[in-house]
């Protein structure tokens, strides 16, 4: 550390710091939660509840602490390639943020207004976050999709999935 | 009761007309959603879980069989037919067989592919119907400290084994262990993690959690890199081989299978070394070496059989010690614990009827694989021009409808995002998804096994190595956590094997942490979590 680059240009671009934190933050919250628990000592279970949470913990610190030291020597994670995916531009949270935006929506409405309207805008959602301009073809295949998959769980599978606002309709 | 008379009452079960129909389902579905680009086999398995969910154990399963090698085989024609491959084990395919369909032999390198995993899945499932019930009757007579130990071996191995970063793994490894933790601990009874939400009680469904880690982490990821000009689909016609074809496959089918069982059959043996092995055999036995490396029809047959026998090879371990050893048998795990099935030796006794009709219809989806495949080519080929949007809109939907309807509570697809967004997050910095769904479904399994112990033994530690296979396995896991170290000394001993220009060089240029500075690291992290499964010992 003592080294003539300063903290803050060490930190710059190492992102990859913040989930070494996710660690140890994950770890240092199963510890405390493990400390917590109330056992008494019984000779039919010696090991107990708390032996594999402390083991967890203790590997998720340990964890946390080598990969910030890694990190900070410039180790790196290595991205995930794919068919779709193109690593050679940075991060297009214009498209990730409405993208998560439509999944909310869904979460927040499918149990008040029912799957076949928090399912399309589900899907709408996300191909218009995802780049899809044809907003009336996108709004058709939308509730076709509610609409098949809510009678398909219903009659062919018995699961019955939110009607919600379109109670009486459906 | 022999082998023969069993797998032949399985058949009668798997051949009654309505769980044959589940079978030709089941293929269709799983090369379908198999052959999209970004749905890899596990992914296919988790989405479909819920589908299977009102059907009876049996049908359920000879479904599942049709699901799995539908969707290991649907990732082969991704491959051939696009660019890149999507999953780890197809890479090799992609290698010789992209070439052979730009140069117009597209429909011979899917004809190999389909024929090569017909023979492979035949003599593959063949050899789990022979080699199940021998490792059977050999587990029976372990206990509780061998499973344990066996179990840690196969979280180990394929955390330290598989990937490119060991220390990278183990973090994913804790993050699967402390999210199986969540829940009532089911021998005191005590809340472990669930903040006082009783939702998290049950502890995390791993059909959610599988979801979101592999289909919606996956969707978020690729939103963010979306590929603006998409890759170009090489059109197909009927896939078929001519007599030279015919003549340059046959042998590197067999060998491809000799490669891929034993391999498939290990913990951390997967399909990727099977496959990469085929490959450098073929390349070294071929008369035509030249046309490696611009479309060689012995570089698709070879790689494919080995995955597709791997993928038989993986059922043996997971069926006769409900022990998985990749990401589709950890969700296929699962799917058997949600029927309230355990896989493992006495699942053998207890199921008998079911785990033959299984193994049965894994012979029959097999089969509907090459019927169904050989003419269906060109449409698998169409789904591949999927618009983008449209395809991760709808791995989106059907996430959510597949976890939603789960358990019909809103709370899940809270905790759906979240772990997506951790799926995310793991894809950006490199750390392996693998370990983390092992971690979720054998963490709770270990930690039972590791009280069963104690409790046999009264707490004392030396009964985790009171048996002597027990013993063995820790010797084994020693050496795989202590494999880069050793090589080290030993490479260090023999200082011109290796100038030291290339080590300099990878210290400092080496992006990843496998060689160089970084990789002291993980060594040390290795050896300290290595310490910490002898610690509770």
């Amino acid at each position: 550390m003592s080294s003539s680059p300063t903290l803050a240009s060490r930190l710059k671009g190492r992102s990859e710091l913040g989930v070494a934190l996710l660690l140890g933050a994950a770890g240092v919250l199963v510890l405390v939660d493990a400390i917590a628990l109330v056992t008494p000592y019984s000779k039919s279970d010696p090991v107990g509840p708390k032996t594999l949470p402390y083991l967890v913990a203790g590997l998720l610190i340990v964890c946390a602490i080598m990969l910030a030291v890694n990190v900070l020597r410039g180790g790196q994670g290595e991205a995930e390639g794919g068919e779709d995916v193109d690593l050679t531009h940075p991060a297009d949270w214009k498209t990730v943020l409405p993208l998560a935006g439509a999944f909310v929506a869904n979460i927040l409405l499918i149990d008040w207004a029912g799957w076949v309207i928090s399912g399309t805008v589900l899907f709408w959602g996300s191909a218009w976050a995802l780049g899809s301009r044809h907003y009336i073809r996108d709004g058709i295949i939308a509730v076709a999709l509610s609409v098949l998959t809510f009678y398909g769980f219903y009659l062919g599978l018995g699961i019955p999935l939110p009607a919600g606002l379109l109670a009486g309709v459906l | 009761m022999d082998v023969f008379s069993s797998l032949m009452d399985g058949f009668a079960t798997a051949l009654t007309p309505m769980n044959f129909l589940y079978a030709v389902i089941g293929v269709l579905l799983g090369t379908a959603v198999g052959v999209l680009p970004g749905l890899g086999p596990a992914m296919t398995v988790a989405l479909l879980l819920p589908v299977t969910y009102v059907l009876e154990p049996t049908s359920a399963f000879i479904m599942f069989a049709g699901i799995y090698y539908g969707g290991m085989y649907g990732g082969s024609t991704t491959s051939i037919l696009l660019n890149t491959p999507g999953e780890s084990s197809s890479v090799v395919t992609a290698i010789e067989g992209n070439k052979m369909a730009k140069a117009g032999r597209a429909a011979q390198a899917l004809a190999t592919a389909a024929i090569g995993s017909f023979v492979a899945g035949t003599i593959g499932t063949a050899l789990l119907a022979v080699f199940a019930p021998i490792v059977v009757k050999f587990a029976v007579s372990l206990g509780s400290p061998s499973y344990f130990a066996i179990m840690v071996l196969a979280l180990l191995a394929v955390t330290a084994v598989l990937g490119s970063s060991r220390l990278r793994g183990f973090a994913s490894l804790g993050l699967g262990l402390a999210i199986g933790l969540v829940g009532i601990d089911s021998v005191t009874g005590q809340r472990r993690l669930t903040f006082g939400q009783p939702l998290l009680a049950d502890g995390l469904d791993i059909v959610v959690v599988a979801v979101a880690i592999f289909a919606v982490g996956e969707a978020l990821w690729v939103a963010a890199h979306l590929r603006r000009n998409p890759l170009q689909v090489i059109p197909v016609g009927r896939p078929w081989m001519g007599k030279e074809d015919w003549k340059r496959s046959w042998k590197p089918w067999l060998r491809g299978t000799a490669f891929g069982f034993p391999f498939g059959a290990l913990p951390a043996g997967g399909a990727e070394i099977p496959t990469f092995l085929s490959y450098v055999t073929e390349k070294r036995l071929s008369k035509h070496p030249e046309e490696f490396g611009h479309g060689a029809i012995e570089g698709v047959a070879g790689p494919e059989a080995a995955n597709n026998a791997a993928a038989a090879g993986t059922m043996t371990p997971l069926l006769a010690l409900g022990l998985p050893t990749n990401a589709t048998a950890a969700v296929m795990l699962a799917a058997f614990t949600s029927y309230g099935i355990q896989p493992g030796p006495q699942l053998f006794a207890s199921q008998g009827p079911l785990v033959w009709a299984l193994i049965a219809s894994l012979f029959i989806g097999n089969f509907l694989l090459l019927i169904i495949n050989l003419p269906l080519a060109p449409l698998w080929a169409k789904l591949l021009q999927l618009p983008r949007p449209y395809l991760y809109a709808g791995i989106l939907f059907f996430a959510t409808l597949g976890a939603y309807s789960v358990n019909l509570q809103a709370f899940d697809l809270v905790l759906l995002l979240v772990l997506g967004a951790l799926g995310f997050m793991m894809r950006r910095f490199g750390l392996p998804v693998l370990p983390l769904i092992l971690g979720v479904i054998l963490g709770p399994r270990i930690e039972g096994q590791l009280r069963k112990t104690l409790q046999l033994s009264a707490g004392d530690p030396a009964g985790l190595w009171s048996e002597p296979i027990a013993v063995g396995v820790y010797v084994l896991i020693a050496l795989i956590l202590l494999w880069p170290f050793l090589f080290k000394l030993i490479r260090r001993n023999r200082p011109a094997a290796m100038p030291a220009g290339i080590l300099a060089k990878s210290g400092s240029s080496e992006p990843t942490d496998a060689g160089g500075s970084g990789s002291h690291g993980s060594h040390r992290a290795d050896a300290t979590s290595g310490g910490d499964g002898d610690g509770d010992g």
